[in-house]
């Protein structure tokens, strides 16, 4: 099953450019939705303020070297790793979800454009299974276990909560039902069936961007830039140093530090990340 | 005047939500970020501000502390131990930082064992008075402690 081209057998009823034609649709539908939202949201004229206002507060210029620099370093730690989060069960989840999207999108495309009639696609195939299968894994963990509203509120997992909910329900079933699709290829009605609920709930993900927490993946990159943006100019959003506690110049400027805690401190553990927040 | 939450910044963790005595930091159903449901009632106690990882939570303070337009941020490190503060007035010639120790030893070391404590006789669950009241006010020693019966003065102004 994994090797199986699964787009080689639909082409057989539906043309690979009516295929294609829906990819370059869904494309649009994302772009659309984006758009709208950052108009909406105001989200790209806030961050342009928000850079007007630390380059004010600016303690120093950054070269164009240092921006490349950060730019890098988000890309490696944000993006490619999700670093920002702070509980590791949201971060492995977020980071199976994704891989597991970017591999599924990714091999659909090129499975749709290069290899649509070709029963064998070579590597393309076992991604895109895998892909799917990694998109399911990481999204069911998050709507059953993660979720703030079943893991804090109370909510009981089956209660859909609208637009909150969309995006996670659009990525879980478009996955689920692309598996089950590809699974019974050959079985008739119930194929047929699985088909098209893999074609409408994927277009209910890419065509509720607007409305859904899919823009995430474009403004989410662009804050963390601008967080370490703030942090190597000294604006800091107006947030106190990053001090060093071990610095002598640190201890003679405030002298509680060495009287209370000595000279080279010691690593005080978690305090209230001892437990996860969900006493509410 | 309240807080407010960085919507960039946030991640929904939900310890603002857990921290508040008010019950008011909740975290939206739509955007799943943390947003203060009922500004009126928030008395700036900063417990959200300085339990959120991300430095999200943010003040806007009355004027009767400072000019309206001043920045008070504070970040709270408890692996360090510390909690620092930076007060920005609204045309930038007042910046101060201040930095504090806020535990001296690791958090959870020093948790009373109240299980481990013996039992309290029968004269004392007759008595009105709590358990280890008495220890604690020294009612036992004859009297309650004061300044003067352990030789000490009140002096003027802030000291340590």
């Amino acid at each position: 099953m994994f090797s199986a081209n699964p787009f080689s057998e639909l082409s057989a009823i539906i043309s690979p450019e009516i295929m294609q034609g829906y990819i370059v649709l869904m494309v649009i539908l994302v772009i659309v939705g984006t758009v709208l939202d950052m108009m909406h949201k105001k989200s790209a004229e806030y961050f342009f303020e928000n850079a007007k206002r630390a380059q004010k507060d600016a303690k120093r210029v950054l070269s164009t070297g240092k921006k490349a620099s950060l730019a890098v370093q988000t890309v490696a730690g944000e993006v490619l790793t999700s670093s920002e989060f702070k509980s590791t069960r949201r971060r492995i989840s977020h980071l199976l979800t994704m891989y597991g999207f970017v591999f599924f999108v990714v091999s659909t495309a090129v499975l749709i454009f290069g290899y649509a009639t070709q029963a064998n696609a070579g590597i393309w195939p076992a991604l895109w299974h895998l892909g799917a299968l990694s998109l399911a894994i990481g999204g069911y963990w998050f709507w059953f276990a993660i979720r703030v509203d079943v893991a804090s509120e109370g909510v009981k997992w089956y209660n859909f909560n609208g637009r909150g909910d969309i995006f996670i329900v659009g990525l879980v079933s478009t996955a689920t039902f692309a598996l089950l699709w590809s699974a019974t290829m050959g079985a008739g009605a119930l194929n047929t069936l699985f088909f098209v609920l893999f074609i409408a709930c994927a277009t209910v993900l890419f065509g509720s961007v607007y409305w859904s927490k899919f823009a995430h993946m474009f403004f989410k990159p662009a804050a963390a830039y601008q967080k370490k943006c703030i942090k190597a100019d000294g604006s800091r959003e107006n947030l106190p140093d990053d001090y060093d506690l071990t610095d002598p110049s640190v201890q003679q400027r405030f002298p509680d530090i060495p009287e209370y805690l000595g000279m080279n401190p010691p690593n005080m553990g978690l305090g209230i990340n001892r437990e996860p927040p969900r006493h509410y | 005047m309240p807080t407010f939450v960085y919507m960039t910044r946030c991640d929904g963790c939900g310890h603002c939500v857990d921290i508040c005595p008010s019950d008011i930091m909740h975290i939206d159903k739509v955007t799943r970020r943390a947003y203060n449901i009922e500004p009126n009632m928030c008395w700036e106690c900063y417990s959200c501000v300085k339990a959120c990882p991300h430095q999200a939570i943010d003040v806007r303070g009355y004027a009767d502390f400072a000019p309206l337009g001043h920045s008070v941020r504070v970040k709270r490190d408890e692996e360090k131990g510390v909690i620092a503060w930076r007060i920005k007035f609204r045309n930038g010639k007042k910046d101060m930082d201040l930095l504090a120790p806020i535990t001296t030893k690791p958090w959870g070391t020093c948790i009373p064992q109240l299980g481990d404590a013996s039992a309290p006789t029968q004269e004392q669950r007759d008595s009105q008075l709590l358990f280890n009241e008495p220890k604690y006010i020294r009612m036992d020693e004859g009297d309650i402690h004061t300044l003067e019966s352990n030789g000490l003065t009140m002096k003027e102004g802030v000291y340590y």
